[in-house]
């Protein structure tokens, strides 16, 4: 199997999709000529041109809302955030008008949208900069929210997410766009709304994804199962729809769940999970759920104030004993 | 204004721009269609019968029937909030129109939109939309998807003047000049947004020269109340932007007679009654009815059976509503996404 980054994968399934479909086309700041802020759009205005691969000002409402619309009459477009952090600036688009508007207008008009950019904390860029905003959208009904943590989702799923005729929210890692990994020879599509056991265990669930998955829980699992600790690692892939009965079959099985996720506690993605668990299975659990988040405070930039705020390691194995009633 | 005059150089407007009496009779039949219908709205909204925010349009009818009169059933028309007139204009039902506004099944978008979002995929008309500026960029993401396939469909995106001062407004002239997009941006300047005139909320009281910051062709009507006027300002817009795909900003300046909305006053501290009543002198179907009688195209006789011939369409569009059913339950998971 060829061995690619997470750029590369990306990069690929827009490049598919593009020769794939004429109504697709990538817009966004610095897309086209600068080949992409982080390098994901390399090589395309080369090869689609300026007519589908096209560089925006800085007016990620203006441009939101250009996608919005020419999805509306029929194309399919990527709109490109430099970072997810900018979206905000765009928040009204997304929410108001790419989320709603088949609702809205009777199922009159559906916007078959990909927004996609990095999301989550990188290093040092403090508070504004640094957000993982997945609860957020995974808020507002109308949305479909996605968030790949190697370089075979990565690919699968945009592929699937551009083929949706539904608005996609595509968050991808700040940090990993570098880190390589398998994907399949040739054509493939992964659907959304289906998750993956990364690792079968037996003692404990954990639920994570992005950046906190790869860089922290399976460390965190491959340390524990040094101490005899089975874990069941499950990646989601999709906010939402979440793959709600892969998550309690499995919770059925070890009777424990722990989730770890780099977004605030309050209202998180890890709050609904517990709540869904509580009530579907709430006689199979042996302990209250353990969430592990980033701090309840904005990310200050001091390299040594971050890493505390941040998700680690030790927190997730903490967590994990705790529902394990070892410590 | 002080002593308002019928557009007398309308009778003279290009032989009245050279177009069939039919089409200038259906005009008046329009405006005449929205008058009555928002009247209509104005009493079943008083009977409860219409709830939330509903914003009416008497005043401004030559607005939406001169510029939707200037472009082809495949363009596209998108608007804000107040956007009955505009839906009658685009070719709606009207009884559709009415349904939705009671809340039943059979209303434009089945009930889920209501007064402010007034949708219709086959007439292309692409709302009535409720947060002010945000349709904006949208409709030039239309024009983008027209340019795109090269179709030289052109479309009209109506804004009110307090529309001007957002940002989104700034942000989608800017790209719709800077791609040369074919979008027409129609300011309907009824000189307050809300209770807060336009002096007061923008620093450039010519809204059109706005444009100016993004090099766009931009354009003023003042006598918004002559459908002549509008059409051949719209007209030309719409004919360059096919041309050379380039937009264009409009500001045709208009009077609403009512309140903002069915919840606000038709005057107070914003504007007095005198003002109001000073601005119905020009109101825009006396204008245009004694412009197709100067020009020897409809009597006496022919305005009283239209005032009949409209009565009886919006009598039956009440009695469609009233008729209609309510959504059912059912309908709440509908449509919130595409299988």
């Amino acid at each position: 199997m060829p061995v690619v980054s997470f750029r590369e994968a990306l990069n690929q399934a827009m490049d598919e999709e593009m020769a794939r479909d004429q109504r697709v086309f990538l817009m966004g700041e610095e897309v086209a000529e600068y080949n992409g802020a982080y390098k994901v759009s390399q090589g395309l205005l080369q090869k689609y041109g300026p007519k589908r691969i096209i560089d925006t000002p800085i007016a990620e409402s203006g441009f939101a809302g250009i996608g919005i619309g020419a999805a509306m009459v029929g194309l399919r477009p990527i709109v490109e955030f430099m970072t997810w952090n900018f979206s905000l600036v765009a928040f009204d688009q997304i929410v108001n008008n790419a989320a709603k508007m088949l609702s809205m207008s009777g199922g009159h008009f559906n916007v078959p949208i990909v927004f996609r950019g990095p999301g989550g904390a990188a290093h040092n860029l403090a508070a504004t900069h640094s957000q993982a905003l997945e609860s957020i959208y995974a808020h507002f009904p109308g949305l479909k929210v996605v968030i790949p943590s190697n370089p075979k989702d990565a690919k699968g799923l945009l592929k699937t997410a551009i083929r949706d005729n539904n608005p996609i929210i595509f968050i991808e890692s700040e940090v990993m766009y570098g880190e390589k990994g398998e994907i399949p020879e040739g054509e493939y599509t992964i659907p959304l709304g289906v998750g993956e056991v990364i690792r079968e265990g037996t003692d404990v669930t954990v639920v994570s994804w992005s950046k906190v998955l790869q860089h922290i829980t399976t460390k965190a699992v491959a340390r524990l199962a040094e101490e005899g600790i089975s874990v069941e690692l499950i990646d989601p892939r999709t906010i939402k729809p979440m793959d709600w009965e892969l998550i309690f079959k499995s919770v059925k099985k070890t009777n424990r769940l722990v989730i770890a996720e780099e977004g605030w506690p309050f209202a998180g993605v890890g709050a609904q999970i517990s709540h869904e668990v509580q009530l579907h299975c709430f006689d199979d659990l042996d302990a209250p759920v353990e969430r592990v988040t980033q701090e309840d405070v904005p990310l200050p930039y001091a390299h040594n104030l971050e890493v505390h705020s941040l998700p680690n390691i030790q927190r997730v194995i903490r967590a994990v004993r705790k529902v394990l009633y070892l410590d | 204004m002080n002593s308002p005059a019928v557009s007398a150089s309308s009778a003279e407007t290009g032989r009245l721009l050279g177009l069939p009496p039919d089409t200038l009779l259906k005009w008046y039949d329009e405006m005449l269609l929205i008058r009555r219908f928002e009247e209509k709205c104005a009493q079943l909204y008083g009977m409860g019968k219409i709830g939330g925010f509903c914003h009416l349009y008497n005043g401004q009818e030559a607005v939406s029937t001169g510029a939707i009169g200037a472009i082809n059933p495949d363009d596209y028309v998108i608007t804000a909030y107040r956007d009955h007139g505009h839906a009658i204009s685009k070719g709606v039902d009207p009884k559709a129109i009415l349904a939705e506004l009671l809340g039943k099944r059979a209303g434009t978008t089945k009930g889920k939109g209501g007064s402010m979002h007034i949708f219709d995929r086959e007439k292309n008309f692409l709302g009535g939309h409720a947060i002010v500026g945000g349709h904006i960029p949208i409709a030039a993401g239309v024009a983008f998807a027209s340019k795109y396939r090269d179709e030289r469909r052109v479309c009209l995106c109506f804004l009110g003047d307090g529309a001007t001062n957002i940002g989104e407004f700034h942000e989608a002239l800017n790209l719709a000049a800077l791609w040369k997009l074919p979008v027409l941006y129609i300011i309907e300047n009824n000189k307050y947004g809300m209770g807060t005139a336009v002096a007061r909320a923008s620093a450039v009281e010519q809204l059109h020269q706005k444009a100016a910051a993004y090099d766009m062709r931009n354009e003023v009507v003042e006598e918004g109340h002559d459908v002549l006027k509008v059409y051949k300002a719209v007209k030309s817009a719409v004919d360059h932007a096919r041309a050379t795909y380039e937009p264009s900003l409009l500001e045709i300046q208009t009077f609403r007679y009512r309140g903002h909305s069915m919840s606000d006053p038709v005057s107070g501290h914003y504007r007095s009654k005198e003002e109001v009543e000073n601005q119905k002198k020009l109101d825009p179907l006396t204008v245009f009815a004694d412009v197709l009688k100067g020009a020897g195209l409809a009597t006496d006789e022919y305005f009283d059976h239209a005032e009949r011939r409209i009565k009886a369409i919006v009598s039956e569009c009440a009695d469609f509503a009233e008729k209609s059913q309510e959504p059912p339950l059912d309908d709440l998971w509908k449509d919130v996404y595409v299988e």
